[in-house]
């Protein structure tokens, strides 16, 4: 209800860690995620990570967006 | 429609609808004269054959120090860019100072070895100034007034009523810098490395402009308030509207970075070192090509355009392709988690 | 920037539009309650109704949480200002830190804002980590965080409570608000005003609890749910899937944002909230008591809650607790619009809100007010 947004993690200090985006940089909280890795993409919402986010499904996702040309050529 | 409000609250000097409403109903009716009722960012007067520009502004920035800037860099180019947007070449600026009582004497000399900086690069003086002590706690460190006065050589006068539709809207640079560096450094929102202020006097990029003889019909800088006032205050009332091309309002990825993640609208934050010019679509690239080749003006972009309909108010393009409706600034923003 | 503008792509959008268009053409009006204010806001922000056919009607729904926050919670806040007050409210001890999407809220006689204003210790901040580096700074001071949002927020309350415990921070308090989102759809579901075909359900409240919690929706009252993202693609595609779902008469909960949320959510963030807070009878502006709808501090905790700091509730000043005229609950059920409110825009606007849809930035009142409606 919720703005949170799509951030590179480029430190891991184990319970915080530093995320970037846009060069931006700034320290969040990493409690609410397992297996959190530097290079990862997550999801910052008031300065927590509160998912990782997966990459394939976004491909997948970009993919069938690149796919739509017109009415009835909408793949599943 | 319009809310009686007994007390002045903080909004009535965000720049947004508020403030205009101050202007129109206590200090219009009282102070009445052709010249202010024109509301340029400078009053335009005519003596002994001369025409000046005569301008007044308050700084009342808080913190005082920011990155890109400080209160005194921020007066200096403040009252510059409010000569140069109408028009004028700046002669000199008079600086009033009320400094709060137990204020340190070295802060206060490093604010003004900044003005002095600041003036040298705008090529003008401080001739003359104020000072003024208050009991603490009832400045916030120092406010700085000031005054400024320049002579207008351009024979057509800028004004909104030269606007009509088909004039194109051009922006020397990018968006929304001066008020993110602000907000950042006071709230202590730690996001690094930290945004610069845009801070600075646009006067001789202008006088570049005006001595071309480009067709330019009006300019204003877009300070409080945001470009979307700005624009707000070109078409109120008009016979015409503008349409803005969301794709190319210049922004930079930091700026739209923390924009994104605090909820701000870029549109909306203050810009210091920037200047909206209206202009006749035939010198658009030459005014492009003059702005791009000066330091002030390397992200320069064409963001819209005066169109016939609809009339009196500002659209939005946006960069999927829907539109909106961009009104004033109303009230603050403030960075939010919804 | 990454993962964030291929989701803006104007191509795609108009692509997805004329799809969106053919489906839903010749049928009757249908009508799509968006639960969450970041995607009213979203609709609004990237102007997507332009994208739409006019048999699509997308109605706000209560997911805004400074909009179903009583105003006596803002009352609170300002009383335990009040109390700790000597001499002027300089003077105090009391620290507020809070999400900037409280501060204009009115109470029934006052505003954060107004308070700070007038000399209180209230700050702005990001994030809870921001609240507990204020509190390790300040031994001396009470700082009390204005704990407020659905389950995307409440995760990270939960972290700031287990990191103040290990620090040993005797000074860092909430004043707690928390709503969940399934039990005010099933609410609205039971109210019978609502006619709605489908849900576009919260991206980010999925993201932490996942697509179950809304089985039941599809289950027990045959309407569809799509989780979808924010982004205007994710919302336009998400509509395009309640679309088929709907016509083809299958209600089912499918999920759109399949980037971010899994089906079993985010079982970390769900553990914390399970271990620090427990469900109880929400009060939700405009819409009454909602059974096991808010999140408040477990016994264990509750040395953290502010209220502690009060000594009894008689010394909570509230005037009342609606302002007569005010639509905000028919307008968080989606009953009415704006429009129909007598005090829009006359009496009620950003710079004067009377109620919380207008003074909330995600609010529906501010939305239509905003961008011209």
């Amino acid at each position: 209800m919720c703005l949170a947004l799509p951030m590179k993690l480029i430190k891991n200090n184990g319970i915080t860690g530093i995320a970037e985006l846009g060069g931006l940089q700034r320290e969040i909280g990493l409690q609410l995620l397992e297996n959190v890795n530097v290079g990862d993409y997550i999801i910052v919402h008031a300065g927590y990570a509160i998912q990782k986010l997966d990459l394939i499904e976004a491909s997948k996702t970009i993919a069938l967006f690149e796919s739509m040309g017109y009415p009835h050529e909408i793949h599943r | 429609m319009v809310n009686k409000y007994s007390k002045i609250t903080l909004a009535h000097g965000s720049g947004g609808k508020l403030t205009h409403e101050l202007i129109n109903q206590i200090f219009l009716p009282h102070f009445k004269n052709d010249v202010l009722s024109q509301l340029h960012d400078s009053a335009i007067l005519q003596l002994n054959g001369e025409t000046l520009a005569f301008t007044t502004d308050s700084y009342v920035v808080k913190p005082l120090f920011f990155p890109g800037g400080d209160i005194g860099k921020l007066a200096i180019s403040g009252t510059v860019n409010d000569l140069s947007v109408v028009g004028a070449k700046p002669l000199c600026l008079s600086v009033g100072f009320i400094i709060e009582e137990g204020f340190d004497i070295s802060m206060l000399e490093r604010i003004v070895t900044s003005m002095k900086d600041t003036a040298s690069i705008a090529g003008i003086n401080i001739v003359t100034g104020d000072t003024k002590v208050v009991d603490s706690g009832s400045a916030d460190g120092l406010f700085i007034n000031t005054c400024g006065i320049g002579t207008i050589a351009y024979k057509t006068s800028l004004s909104i009523s030269n606007i009509e539709p088909g004039d194109k809207i051009i922006i020397n640079g990018t968006i929304g810098d001066h008020g993110l560096a602000v907000i950042s450094e006071r709230e202590s929102l730690d996001f690094n490395p930290p945004i610069e202020s845009d801070c600075a006097p646009l006067n001789e990029m202008i006088q570049k402009l005006i001595n071309s003889g480009a067709n330019i019909k009006f300019m204003r800088d877009p300070t409080r308030g945001g470009l979307a006032t700005t624009l707000n205050e070109i078409v109120n009332m008009e016979k015409y509207g503008i349409l803005v091309d969301e794709k190319n309002i210049p922004i930079k990825d930091d700026v739209r970075a923390l924009c994104e993640i605090l909820g701000y609208d870029p549109l909306y934050i203050a810009n210091e070192g920037k200047v909206v010019i209206v202009a006749s679509s035939s010198d658009t690239y030459k005014i492009l090509d003059i702005l791009r080749k000066d330091s002030f003006g390397k992200d320069a972009e064409i963001i819209g355009a005066i169109v016939n309909e609809p009339k009196g108010k500002v659209y939005l393009k946006t960069v999927i392709g829907g539109t909106r409706v961009l009104d004033m600034l109303v009230g603050d923003q403030l960075p939010r988690i919804c | 920037m990454k993962y964030i503008d291929e989701f803006r792509n104007e191509n795609t959008a108009i692509s997805l539009s004329k799809n969106i268009a053919s489906l839903a053409k010749g049928h009757d009006t249908i009508t799509i309650m968006e639960v969450c204010g970041s995607h009213t806001m979203s609709v609004y922000k990237y102007g997507l109704k332009k994208l739409l056919p006019q048999n699509i009607r997308l109605l706000s729904g209560p997911g805004c949480p400074v909009c179903v926050t009583p105003v006596s919670y803002i009352d609170t806040a300002i009383s335990i200002l009040h109390k700790y007050t000597n001499n002027g409210a300089n003077n105090n001890n009391i620290t507020i830190a809070t999400f900037g999407d409280l501060m204009k809220v009115p109470g029934s006689y006052s505003s954060l804002e107004n308070e700070k204003s007038k000399g209180a210790h209230v700050a702005v901040v990001y994030s809870t980590l921001d609240a507990l580096r204020l509190a390790k700074r300040h031994p001396e001071r009470c700082v009390i965080f204005m704990a407020i949002g659905f389950e995307t927020t409440a995760p990270t309350v939960a972290a700031s409570v287990i990191e103040a415990e290990k620090r040993g921070l005797k000074n860092y308090f909430l004043l707690t608000s928390h709503k969940i989102m399934p039990p005010v759809m099933k609410s609205l579901l039971n109210s019978r005003e609502l006619n709605i075909n489908g849900f576009l359900c919260p991206a980010h409240v999925s993201t932490i609890i996942g697509s179950k919690p809304y089985e039941f929706i599809a289950r027990d009252y045959n309407i569809t749910c799509v989780i979808a993202g924010f982004e205007p693609l994710d919302i336009l595609y998400g509509i395009y899937m309640l679309l088929e779902q709907i016509i083809k008469k299958e209600p089912c909960v499918n999920i759109q944002y399949s980037r971010v949320v899994k089906p079993e959510g985010n079982p970390t963030a769900l553990a914390l909230l399970d271990k620090i807070f427990e469900p109880y009878d929400a009060e939700w502006r405009g819409m009454g008591v909602i059974p096991e709808s808010g999140l408040k501090l477990k016994s264990r905790y509750e040395r953290f809650d502010a209220l502690t700091l009060m000594q009894n509730k008689s010394e909570i000043r509230n005037l009342k607790s609606e302002i007569k005229g005010c639509m905000c609950g028919d307008i968080l059920r989606g009953v009415k619009t704006p429009n129909e409110c007598k005090l829009f825009r006359k009496v009620c606007n950003p710079e004067h809100p009377v109620g919380a849809c207008m003074v909330s930035s995600e609010g529906t009142c501010a939305a239509y007010y905003k961008y011209g409606e």
